[in-house]
């Protein structure tokens, strides 16, 4: 009996043993994985599955969800405030993210030359990103405001240029909005970009000065070539943020939540309107499909283009 | 002698024990509002005083979260004992089983409509009673009193003064652009409300049919509508979004005239100004409507047993008399029951007086879904004046779309 225990319990250490280290190693380094792998797992690829699951049903919360199909996404596709989100989207994304990205290296590139009072410019740029938006979103908004409160409306009207409606306006609200996105995020991109620039290595500036390349030259030949890992990291990057973007819309516009007339709304806050104050989850769900498609689309693509050539 | 005392001891024990089961802990939920937490607080500190088995433990949201919250809770199965709810969230409380019918042996319906305002027949379904309100709000129109002094004109009583009024308080800089509002023009504050519930029954017309489907797509809706957003466009009296909002630029004194509820008495009392309420203006005839509203208080559908006595005397104490005067101090708005609302001292309340006379033409709306339904009444504005879009077709638009969210709300 008492021998027959010590062997059981003797089994798997000797198990363990007779493993070479490097197998040991492998065993271990998944054991840690699991964790994350397990935690993902239950934290997002299951709520994402349900998701799928969730857009083909009606459910609206209070009662069992029913399966019905493609009517979600039948309905969207034939709902022109879905398209006019959809467009507004993509607006944010493809005037957000090149302008964001062509504002902040050009500040990156320069201030990396300056020395004098170098961490308290950098601290400056960096402060708006440590902003909450919400708080940002309010500040902006009153900003925004005809005179007498409005602070630009108000520095208009002294040189004698017309009011702006801004805000309260179907053409101007969008921009308006995103001008304080752009800003809120360039903190981040500048810091990375510096870093970026920091990598590349003096000898190859040295040998191009040497081979008498002009400034412009070496930044095309060289330094954004070599910034390429940097950039594709960004570009993916303030991409989602764009794509994702609901803070700043949802406190600059919050008496008219993505307006006026729409004009302003990105997919999250329709898809946060649809599941939050209509109950809609079924419907919510397909939306949030089409978003995790263009999100996984945009940054294939992004991927695919900016890779490697070898 | 030992053992008598053990005895005593035991027996003393098991009555503790007893008491100990014998308090209810019952949850009541609202929404984070300053003066209704603050009001809510001495009710159910009196509540316990007088019932010292029971216990009542107050959880507040914010009202952006509220409804979620309740559903929420309803899902998980934790859902609050009483709770409120806005009137127009009835149907989808009640048919998500949200809340319970009221018991005809504790509530009886003859006493419910002898003694409360008529509009309380919102909370019924059927034969049942879902809730009963403490407080009652309607519409009044604010007016700052120095700045109707200084453009030497008198509190309007029609909507001829009306314009009138707003057309000699308007102040404009050397560019036209208004610099303080005869009148605040904000279709996502009240002024839906005015819109639907008052101006299109002055100009003849009826918001909703007797089924309750959209009615205002008409020349009484065109008119009413023309009406709002002429206050912009012709006489350049208000300015949507003029000072964010409508009674933002009335706090700051930046805005002669606005449209608001009792709700708001508590946040205009701290106003650095005089202001005054006089009613909602009549018409030519000297027609008259108002709007009125409330939160009720319902029984949660997963109270049972004695939860479920606790918060029926609960629900009961806060329906009071007594509950309705104290709410009507600290949050200022009317008491739901006729004889505590409508004494003399009330009626002659320069304040509560034009908020209680309101009420007894008021209608409540029957709203579906009340966002989705004043989202089409603010986009309706909104394409008239930033669009340029024709008053007949904002309003024919906007009907469809508002009758699409009930055709919905119904299926």
């Amino acid at each position: 009996m008492a021998s027959a225990n010590a062997i059981s319990q003797q089994g798997p250490v000797r198990f363990w043993d007779r493993l070479s280290i490097g197998t040991k190693r492998v065993i271990w380094a998944w054991a840690f994985l699991a964790l994350p792998i397990i935690f993902y797992a239950g934290i997002r690829f299951y709520p994402t599955f349900q998701a799928f699951w969730l857009s083909l049903t009606n459910w609206d919360l209070l009662r069992p969800a029913q399966f019905i199909g493609f009517a979600n996404y039948q309905k969207m596709f034939a709902d022109p405030i879905f398209w006019k989100v959809f467009n507004n989207t993509f607006l944010y994304l493809i005037i957000g993210t090149p302008l964001s990205l062509v504002i902040s290296f050009v500040i990156a590139y320069y201030l990396d030359r300056v020395k004098l009072m170098h961490g308290f410019i950098r601290a400056l740029y960096f402060l708006p990103y440590l902003t909450t938006a919400a708080a940002m979103g309010w500040v902006w908004r009153w900003f925004y405001q005809p005179v007498p409160i409005g602070v630009i409306n108000g520095f208009l009207s002294t040189f004698g240029i017309p009011q702006q409606p801004f805000l309260r306006s179907v053409d101007q609200a969008l921009f308006s909005i995103l001008i304080p996105a752009i800003w809120a995020g360039l903190g981040f991109q500048i810091i990375i970009f510096m870093a970026g620039l920091r990598a590349i290595p003096n000898t190859f500036y040295e040998a191009a000065r040497i081979d008498g390349l002009g400034n412009w030259a070496i930044l095309r030949k060289i330094t954004i070539p070599l910034l390429k890992p940097t950039t594709v990291f960004l570009v993916v990057f303030s991409s989602i943020g764009f794509l994702r973007i609901f803070d700043q819309v949802y406190n600059m516009t919050s008496n008219d939540p993505g307006g006026p007339l729409n004009s302003t709304k990105p997919l999250v806050l329709m898809i946060y309107q649809t599941a939050f104050s209509s109950y809609q989850m079924g419907y919510a769900a397909a939306q949030t499909v089409v978003l995790f498609t263009i999100l996984l689309i945009v940054s294939l693509l992004q991927l695919y283009v900016l890779r490697e050539k070898k | 002698m030992r053992k008598a005392q053990l005895a005593g001891l035991a027996a003393g024990i098991s009555f503790m024990a007893m008491g100990a089961a014998q308090a209810v802990e019952i949850e009541y939920w609202q929404y984070v509002f300053d003066s209704r937490v603050q009001a809510m607080d001495q009710l159910i500190a009196k509540f316990e005083a007088a019932n010292p088995d029971i216990t009542v433990k107050q959880t507040t949201f914010p009202y952006a979260d509220y409804q979620t919250r309740v559903v929420a809770a309803k899902v998980a199965g934790q859902g609050p004992d009483v709770v409120q709810l806005f009137y127009g969230w009835t149907d989808q409380f009640v048919n998500g089983g949200l809340i319970k019918p009221l018991d005809p042996a504790v509530f009886p319906h003859a006493e419910i409509e002898s003694d409360f305002f008529p509009i309380v027949s919102a909370m019924k379904r059927g034969d049942d009673y879902y809730g009963l309100p403490t407080a009652v709000r309607s519409l009044a129109l604010f007016y700052n009193k120095a700045i109707f002094a200084e453009a030497g004109v008198e509190p309007p009583s029609n909507l001829e003064e009306l314009l009138a009024a707003a057309e000699a308080t308007t102040k404009r800089d050397g560019s036209g652009n208004i610099t303080t509002a005869g009148i605040t023009m904000d279709m996502a504050g009240q002024d839906h409300h005015w819109w639907r519930e008052v101006l299109v029954r002055q100009n003849g017309g009826v918001p909703y049919d007797a089924d309750g489907n959209v009615a205002y797509n008409d020349a009484a809706g065109a008119a009413a509508l023309k009406f709002y957003t002429d206050l912009q466009t012709e006489k350049k009296v208000g300015l949507v979004g003029f000072m964010d909002e409508g009674q933002a630029a009335f706090r700051a004194g930046m805005a002669a005239m606005t449209i608001d509820g009792t709700f708001r008495l508590g946040a205009f009392a701290g106003n650095p100004f005089e202001w005054g309420v006089v009613e909602l203006p009549a018409d030519a005839n000297g027609l008259r409507s108002n709007y009125s509203s409330y939160f009720a208080n319902a029984i949660g559908a997963t109270s049972e047993g004695e939860e479920l006595v606790a918060a029926q005397k609960f629900l009961q104490y806060i329906s009071s008399p007594e509950a309705m005067q104290i709410w009507l101090e600290v949050v200022g708005e009317l008491p739901a029951r006729r004889d505590v609302a409508l004494t003399e001292t009330n009626l002659a309340d320069p304040i509560r007086g034009p908020f209680l006379k309101g009420l007894e033409y008021a209608h409540t709306t029957k709203f579906y879904d009340e966002a989705a339904q004043r989202q089409t009444s603010i986009d309706m504005v909104n394409r008239v004046l930033l669009e340029g879009q024709s008053i007949e077709d904002a309003l024919k638009q906007a009907a469809e779309a508002e009758q699409a969210i009930i055709d919905q709300a119904r299926q």
